[in-house]
């Protein structure tokens, strides 16, 4: 299968501009004839929600939470980018466009990277105007701060809560569409199959989770804005609802899943504390604008108050190894150190899975009050979680599952290889390569939400000349058929094992076999024990209810399922990429001083997946990337 | 240990690494003993069917585990003997999403303030506690089931006012408009709400003025939502009576329970800019 892009061509400034001119257009009064089906109400979906309805395109939007401001964006803490250059220090659309692709590890395409970087200045500007309570300076403009992997102030922020109020601003505007009867809005509804029509996405089977109701939708189009896949590995900052079952679910249906395996760990997370272990917390990546990370010399210091490590004998690792950077090294390289630390003998905290995070010198040099008035929510969540005060003992951190690069192949248009059916945010591959910077998720929703999918969905619907399916369609039937039966099979094991410990079984592979970094045989062993607990999972499964209730096990039931097969096809990934790059470690290739080595030769491509069936292994598909503009380079942060 | 099932069995701590870290005044010392607690939990199968209270001795409970993980554990409990688990509203878990709703020995959110309770730890409780476990209750949250309720009045407020009228595309440099950063920050102050609605299960009126106030305040503050100000306010008003809520006597236990620390004095602002505005004669209508 051929991948194309559909990339413009021109110069890479021009590119979007020329795009939007040749895209076909609808015509406004034509556009209330289209329907378009919005999963997920996250940045990505519900500014695409509000965005295509405010077009006039009539829009159905779906999230499993009681309200679509419940998404978990929400909990994105730290910023969003945008090449404004208020700061006069040299940031332009080129040098966040740079850092992108520079970050990502020259693993992303290069148009869609410029494109967001272009748009990321008017996502600033809409979001004032709805209302975003970005912080402001005493002269009453905005405020920015920096971010890893980035050397320019560029980042907006709303105090620790950044992805809060953008969420907000843009549930605002679903929710302005929803009160004039714009959208319809199904909240507490979950996506459980895609229905394909003569190779068109036409809609969706819905679960009703308050009732259990099945429920068939079509329309013109689909969008899936549903997130990444990090609860694959059961414990991670995710929200415990977050799912890979509506991607899994078109990828079974025929949509290629591109770079499974470019899985981002974040440096800074409270360590796990034991085995009641739900969720890990995420402390936002902005305290390592004035924590400084270390970790003992010493495996013999271990043990010690952190007060009686003496300056000498505390190793400031990342400002050792990275000077120019220091403790703004990004995501990936900051995670890995840690890890080395520990591996090392020189992690702290339970099981010595753990590093500092001191903020002593910034304390003494800014004063406690400014400290607190930055990050003041954050030692807050901090005191809460770990019951210590990080104003009086470092913090402890260390890296957990956080975000997920991979996701469904999208062109340049943002649509899979399901003609009408597209995928936007998180939910896609196309912009962060091998590793995202800090505050860019929040950009790439909004970017694709607002700014680019209501353009090009526009260019596939103007060339729809029929009418959605009716719902009582062969292929309609057939797929709700396929859920009943699947959510029966899940009803009906009456084994012993609750989803959640298998979940955290599965967890547990994912974590030590797929995790910070791999090596060919725990790779092969994971592709060997995942099916093996997939078949324990669907003969000693115990969900108990029935199907027709709030059944809160049956719908965890049908995540992990997905995640169950989900896992091998991560592993596979991660074994066919031969080579070190972003978030992706493979332990065989790296340098004596244990950086990683990226091949460019043979692995400059994207790496997406088809489904060949459920006992087949799935066929690789390779979309080489071509840099036109930027030359590939090694990343250096020293 | 009656846990019957050998994966959920809380594994030996990893007692020779553990660092015990001494602490500053305020905090308390982990303790790494398991506790039992006593729970006497809501339990209901739907909105149309009676509820009682039912008691669960739970024991294996980590000091170190949240609240929402200890139901966790209760419901591997009942899974492994075959009981229905009690279903609770939770996503998030770190406190942001507002999702979880609970009401714990009376109190919205728990014992700890400024904090909801997926935020709370065990280690608050002690061994042999017994403590009663309740849903958010009010008129207008009618009851999914057990703990979980449904709030979709609150979406319903923001849906008839609580937003900018602003298309996406149209707008202008973002800094175009200085805002004073004492505005700002009041704004950002009233935006932190997250919408869990502990202000009306812990309001003997089941009133949703402080949820209300915060919303429209967060938008009124700011220069850009002058414009609509008027409208806004009386809409989300009319909108919040519509829904059943009661009327707010300003008895404060709003506040006192937020995990935000949203403050009363949005209510007075709200109360102040609906009375201005129906003196104008200005309706919840668009006046487009």
């Amino acid at each position: 299968m051929k991948l194309d892009s559909q990339c413009p061509s021109g110069p890479l400034a021009e590119k979007w501009n020329r795009h939007k001119f040749e895209m076909k257009l609808v015509n406004p009064a034509n556009k209330r004839k289209y329907s378009v089906i919005v999963v997920g109400t996250g940045l990505a979906g519900a500014s695409a929600a509000a965005t295509m309805s405010e077009l006039g395109y009539h829009v159905k939007a779906f999230c499993y939470q009681d309200s679509a401001r419940r998404a978990h964006s929400i909990a994105a803490q730290g910023g969003i980018n945008g090449a404004k250059n208020y700061q006069n220090d040299g940031d332009s659309i080129y040098r966040l466009f740079y850092d992108t692709i520079k970050g990502g590890d020259f693993r992303a395409r290069e148009a869609n990277v410029y494109r967001l970087a272009e748009v990321s200045v008017n996502i600033i500007d809409q979001c004032v105007a709805q209302g975003v309570p970005f912080a402001r300076e005493y002269g009453g403009l905005l405020a920015n701060r920096s971010f890893g992997g980035a050397q320019v102030s560029r980042t907006f922020y709303a105090r620790g809560q950044t992805g809060q109020q953008l969420l907000l601003g843009a549930y605002s505007a679903l929710a302005k569409q929803v009160g004039a009867g714009a959208v319809e809005m199904y909240t507490r509804t979950e996506m459980l199959d895609l229905v394909v029509v003569d190779g068109h996405a036409k809609g969706i089977i819905t679960r009703n989770l308050t009732t259990g109701k099945i429920e068939r939708h079509t329309a013109d189009a689909v969008v899936l804005a549903t997130g990444g896949y990090s609860n694959a590995f059961f414990l991670s900052t995710n929200a415990i609802g977050c799912n890979v079952t509506a991607a899994y679910r078109a990828y079974k249906k025929g949509a290629l899943f591109a770079n499974p395996c470019y899985t981002q760990i974040h440096p800074t997370c409270i360590p796990v504390s034991g085995e009641h272990q739900s969720k890990l917390t995420l402390m936002s990546e902005s305290l390592r604008n004035d924590g400084r990370v270390w970790a003992p010399k010493n495996p013999a210091d271990v043990g010690k108050h952190p007060d009686d490590i003496s300056e000498e004998d505390r190793d400031y690792y990342l400002e050792r190894k990275y000077p120019s950077f220091g403790n703004l090294a990004p995501r990936d390289i900051s995670s890995r150190s840690a890890k080395e630390a520990c591996d090392d003998g020189r992690g702290i905290g339970p099981g010595g899975r753990g590093v500092y995070l001191d903020f002593r010198d910034s304390i003494e040099r800014l004063g406690e009050k400014t400290i607190r008035e930055r990050y003041g929510n954050l030692f807050q969540m901090y005191h809460k979680i770990t019951g210590e005060d990080a104003y009086k003992v470092p913090m402890r951190i260390y890296p957990a599952l956080h975000y997920t690069m991979g996701g469904l192949w999208v062109d340049y248009n943002l649509q899979t290889t399901i003609p009408g059916l597209f995928a936007i945010g998180e939910c896609n591959f196309s912009d962060h390569g091998a590793n995202r910077l800090g505050a860019s998720a929040l950009m790439q929703g909004l970017a694709d939400g607002y700014f680019i999918l209501p353009y090009t969905i526009g260019n596939y619907l103007a060339q729809v000349k029929e009418k959605p399916p009716a719902t009582d369609h062969a292929e309609f039937r057939k797929a709700e058929e396929d859920v009943t039966n699947r959510l029966k099979t899940l009803l009906n094991i009456d084994g012993t094992k609750s989803v959640l410990s298998l979940h955290k079984d599965l967890g547990n592979i994912c974590w030590e076999k797929i995790g910070m970094a791999r090596n060919r045989d725990g790779l092969e062993e994971a592709i060997k024990t995942i099916p093996e607990l997939r078949e324990r999972y669907w003969s000693d499964l115990n969900v108990l209810g029935s199907n027709e209730e709030f059944n809160q096990a049956l719908e965890r039931a049908g995540r992990v399922a997905d995640f169950m097969e989900f896992g091998e096809l991560l592993a596979r990934d991660a074994l066919m990429r031969e080579e070190s790059c972003g978030g992706h470690f493979r332990e065989e290739y790296q340098t004596e001083d244990g950086e990683a080595v990226r091949d460019d030769d043979n692995f400059a491509f994207v790496g997406a997946w088809k489904y060949e069936g459920s006992n087949k292994a799935p066929s690789l598909h390779k979309e080489p990337l071509e840099y036109e503009e930027v030359k590939m380079t090694t990343r250096s942060y020293k | 240990m009656i846990v019957a099932n050998p994966d959920i069995e809380t594994k030996p701590k990893t007692g020779s690494h553990r660092i015990e870290i001494p602490l500053s005044k305020e905090t308390s010392q982990p303790d790494s003993d398991e506790m039992t607690l006593h729970l006497r939990v809501w339990r209901q199968p739907s909105h149309d069917q009676p509820g009682e209270f039912v008691t669960y001795d739970l024991p294996g409970v980590s000091p170190d585990s949240s609240f929402l993980e200890m139901l966790d554990l209760l419901n591997e409990m009942l899974t492994n003997r075959g009981e229905d688990p009690v279903a609770f509203d939770h996503d998030c878990r770190e406190g942001i999403c507002g999702m979880c709703s609970l009401t714990v020995d009376g109190i919205a959110h728990g014992p700890e303030d400024e904090v909801t309770i997926c935020q709370t730890h065990m280690r608050k409780y002690s061994d042999g506690d017994t403590l009663t476990i309740e849903p958010f209750r009010a008129t207008a949250f009618p009851l999914v089931k057990d703990l979980a309720v449904d709030r979709g009045a609150f979406d319903r407020i923001i849906q008839a006012g609580g937003f900018i009228s602003v298309r996406t595309g149209g707008a202008p440099d973002a800094n175009l408009i200085p805002i004073s950063k004492t505005i700002s920050d009041m704004a950002m102050d009233a935006a932190a709400c997250i919408g869990c609605g502990a202000c009306v299960a812990a309001c003997k009126n089941g009133s949703a003025a402080l949820f209300t106030s915060a919303k429209a305040s967060h938008l009124n503050l700011l220069p850009q939502g002058e414009v609509e100000k008027d409208r806004r306010v009386v809409a989300m008003v009319e909108q919040m009576d519509h829904e059943g809520f009661g009327s707010c006597t300003n008895t404060n236990s709003c506040e006192a329970v937020c995990p935000k620390g949203i403050s009363v004095t949005n209510i007075a602002r709200m109360n102040r800019q609906y009375a201005l505005a129906t003196l104008k004669g200005v309706t919840a209508k668009a006046t487009q």
